[in-house]
């Protein structure tokens, strides 16, 4: 697991990380989202025991950040933003290179370097040289190296930015079934659908601050409202609307449908349907409307915006 | 390709595991182990250079080609001198070659450090093996030996393919026993100096293309050193001595103080925070002014500047005395040790002056005036102040370069003299009240003032070999800087000045009333 408090991190008086607080759970994948420059690269790299912080404290796999830098590493299995491969090497011998750094004997590393790539689709290239590796190939293989030492905490920047459809997919299924096995995984990305499709935790940080985190329901409900619901019914609305006005908040309506926002559907939508019935309106559908990670990230980011700017007029 | 879906197989053993099979950091405590680790990376880097055409064809014609070349040369030109009776001149020139055969390859050895130190930082492939439990040192350890070893393979293979073909060629000269194994710990502590400077210099830089530039740094003096050590095999008086040439020696020894100084340097710098911290090369001189000011004003360890000169003095003053605290320590046991040497060396019969016992002291204290005037003109004040001032500042200066050395090695030069003249007055029956009058009134503030000066030269000048926990090299550098900059003009410049006053006016004073005059 993860375990951070109050992490900063200073560059001289550059303030890259600040008051980053988080907590992830053995089994759960953290998507880090955020803007460039934002302070995913720097938490990331604190979380690694590869810079330590000016103050806060870390723990990852039970082991403190500072105090345990080494056990920390060893821990972990971190995919970089640049993948940093040795070229000259075939990737037969640069994952027994790490596997040697790692102390895995000769029978495991090859065991564990066989099955990876034949896991990635990578065995044909075993014996290629890294320089003839394609950009989505060279990322894989570095997945691969971040897997080898079987790590309990996996660290991905941008695990699937250079893959094809289809790898991207072998990777997100090997994230999905390694979560399910108790790994925990802090990813950061772009990709918002993606990080929506793998991570039970969002936090989204910006200017070194964590300015949002929770659940995907949890942000969803704090920063674009309760959840959305399509109403279509057999005919047209004739002031429905203004009939179910006291049980949820209509948003928007057209001939024969209106969205609505309500706090508790499971609670509230039997009791709606009921109403409607009641005044001699068939129902013809009721559901969700999908708010997507990219509205909530758009929203999250445009408030702190607007938080920052109003703070620095006070100023 | 191949996208079959196989479920991860993670169930394999490791050397020591977690729940996951993660492999926990096996205790490093031992050599054994750090260095068993190091070699990892090195068997992969040394690898890695011999499959680069680049490295390897050099190091092969500087092995087997250069040296029977060199010795095809320096039988041409044993033969050519000895038709003028010049033996001496083909036989100096034999060793020399050797050096410069053994030489050639060891500069590889800089190439390929700052190949494998800042090219490795430049094509990004640093970050995953900083992520590894890898200590800070198995990796520098690690990088060196892979940095030094090819090239010295090299270099020694050069010089017994020199050595083979001069035993088996028609030259009758052969070299002492005692050269060869002086060249070649010339030879090593060369590539290990180069290495070690390379591993600096790359710290400083994120490109070899500037890597590139600031070695020369590091080829230039060495350049030198090896003109240096041709002409000292070519004119040494000891050449044919069988225990070598005494000048080699010493060059040798003042070498290792220099790899043992560059090596701490190395390691304080090679560590992750310097390596992922630096990202552009780019002098921010105002940033540099503004932090240096910052740490001058400073009166406690946040940084937070003095609000009067009185907490300047009283805060500040005390928190930068506090961090060169053990300077201040070697620098007086320093002071002290010349001190006696001085006195040791002017009682030994070879060094004695011999002054005459009956000198008339009453005609000294009467010309006293005139001798300080003959030093300092008119102004004798700003005289004794500006001489005293310059050489303090020049050896806080070339402190930087020197790691320290040149404070604890110009500052008490003085303190030898004096214990030198000390020895010199109480062999020839003087009184030692004459010493102390002609130094307490004005050096009861002067020598504090020196020791402190030097203390703080010594601490920014050694302050890069050891930058302290969770503080980076140029942070622990700028805050040296301002603590000497601090102490430089809070005390010892006004100390100087008051030294400088009491030693125009008030020495002179007590100097004549113990002379009598």
């Amino acid at each position: 697991m993860i375990e951070s408090h109050e992490l900063t991190k200073y560059y001289d008086d550059f303030l890259a990380v600040s008051n980053v607080t988080l907590n992830v759970p053995s089994g759960t994948v953290l998507a880090l989202l955020g803007p460039n420059g934002a302070g995913k690269t720097t938490t990331v790299r604190m979380l690694t025991s590869i810079l330590s912080p000016s103050s806060g404290w870390a723990r990852v796999a039970g082991y403190d950040v500072v105090q345990h830098p080494e056990k920390v590493r060893a821990s972990v299995g971190v995919l970089t933003e640049q993948h940093g491969l040795y070229e000259r090497m075939k990737a037969v011998e640069y994952l027994d290179f790490f596997g040697r750094v790692y102390h895995l004997d000769a029978e495991t590393r090859k065991k564990r370097s066989l099955d990876l790539m034949e896991r990635f689709g990578l065995t044909f290239a075993l014996k290629k040289t890294l320089g003839e590796y394609s950009k989505g190939m060279k990322q894989k293989l570095a997945l691969v190296r971040a897997m080898l030492h079987d790590p309990p905490v996996l660290l991905l920047d941008e695990p699937t930015s250079a893959m094809d459809p289809q790898s991207a997919k072998l990777v997100r299924d090997a994230i999905i079934e390694l979560q399910r096995d108790q790994r925990t995984f802090l990813i950061t990305t772009h990709n918002l659908a993606e990080a929506e499709a793998l991570a039970q935790k969002i936090a989204i940080i910006r200017h070194g601050r964590i300015i949002a985190q929770g659940t995907f329901p949890e942000l969803a409900r704090r920063f674009v409202g309760d959840p959305l619901m399509e109403l279509r019914i057999k005919g047209d609305l004739n002031g429905l609307a203004k009939d179910i006005g006291d049980m949820v908040s209509v948003q928007e309506s057209g001939g024969d449908w209106l969205r609505y926002r309500v706090a508790d559907p499971d609670a509230t939508n039997p009791a709606l349907i009921r109403r409607i019935m009641g005044l001699g309106i068939d129902v013809v559908t009721i559901a969700p409307v999908s708010q997507t990670l990219e509205e909530i990230y758009l929203q999250v980011v445009k408030e702190d915006e607007n938080q920052v700017g109003t703070n620095e007029h006070l100023r | 390709m191949n996208t079959s879906v196989k479920p991860l197989d993670m169930s394999a053993n490791t050397s020591e595991t977690t729940t996951h099979g993660a492999v926990a950091a096996a205790p490093r405590t031992t050599i054994r182990q750090t260095l068993s680790n190091a070699l990892i990376i090195t068997r992969r880097e040394v690898r890695d250079s011999f499959r680069d055409w680049r490295i390897i064809g050099p190091i092969l014609i500087l092995t087997f080609l250069f040296p029977s070349l060199a010795q095809f040369v320096a039988a041409q030109f044993a033969d050519f001198v000895q038709g003028y009776g010049a033996d001496i001149i083909g036989e100096r020139t034999i060793p020399f070659l050797l050096m410069i055969v053994g030489f050639f390859p060891i500069s590889i050895s800089m190439v390929i450090a700052l190949e494998t130190f800042v090219g490795e930082k430049e094509r990004r492939s640093l970050e995953p093996l900083l992520s590894t439990p890898l200590s800070n040192t198995e990796l520098y350890i690690g990088k060196m030996l892979s940095s030094m070893i090819p090239p010295l393979v090299s270099s020694y293979g050069g010089m017994t393919v020199y050595l083979i073909s001069l035993l088996s060629g028609e030259l009758a000269w052969r070299p002492p026993a005692m050269l060869i194994v002086q060249i070649i710990l010339l030879t090593t502590v060369q590539a290990l100096v180069m290495v070690t400077g390379a591993v600096v210099v790359s710290s400083q830089t994120t490109s070899t293309r500037a890597a590139n530039l600031l070695a020369s740094f590091i080829i230039i003096p060495m350049t030198l050193v090896i003109q240096g050590e041709s002409a000292i095999m070519f004119l040494a008086p000891d050449a044919e001595s069988p225990s070598g040439i005494s000048s080699l020696w010493a060059i040798i020894f003042g070498m290792c103080i220099v790899t043992v100084l560059l090596l701490r340097v190395g390691n304080a710098i090679f560590n992750r925070e310097e390596l992922l911290g630096r990202t552009i090369d780019k002098l921010d001189l105002k940033n540099a002014f503004v932090k240096i000011g910052r740490a001058m004003r400073a009166v406690d360890i946040q940084g937070t500047p003095a609000r009067s000169v009185i907490e300047w003095y009283s805060k500040g003053m005390r928190l930068s005395l506090g961090r060169i605290s053990s300077s201040l320590r070697l620098t007086v046991v320093f002071f002290a040790v010349v001190l006696v040497a001085g006195f040791l060396i002017g009682t030994s019969p070879q060094w004695q002056l011999n002054l005459p016992r009956d000198l008339s002291l009453r005609d000294t204290a009467l010309n006293l005036d005139q001798n300080i005037n003959l030093f300092f003109g008119d102004h004798a004040v700003m005289g004794i102040f500006w001489n005293n001032a310059r050489i303090l500042i020049g050896a806080t200066l070339l402190s930087i370069f020197t790691f320290g050395i040149a404070a604890l090695l110009l500052t008490p030069l003085v303190y030898l003299v004096l214990g030198y003249i000390a020895a010199q007055l109480l062999i020839a029956g003087y009184s030692p009240l004459i010493l102390l009058a002609t130094l307490f009134p004005h050096g009861l503030i002067e020598i504090p003032v020196i020791v402190l000066a030097t203390a703080a030269a010594v601490k920014l000048g050694a302050v890069i070999t050891k930058p302290g926990q969770g503080v980076t090299v140029g942070q622990a550098w700028t805050v040296a800087l301002g603590d000497t900059l601090k102490i430089l003009f809070g005390l010892v410049l006004p100390g100087l000045l008051i030294a400088a006053v009491l030693e125009a006016y008030l020495t002179p004073i007590v100097v004549r009333m113990v002379l009598g005059g």
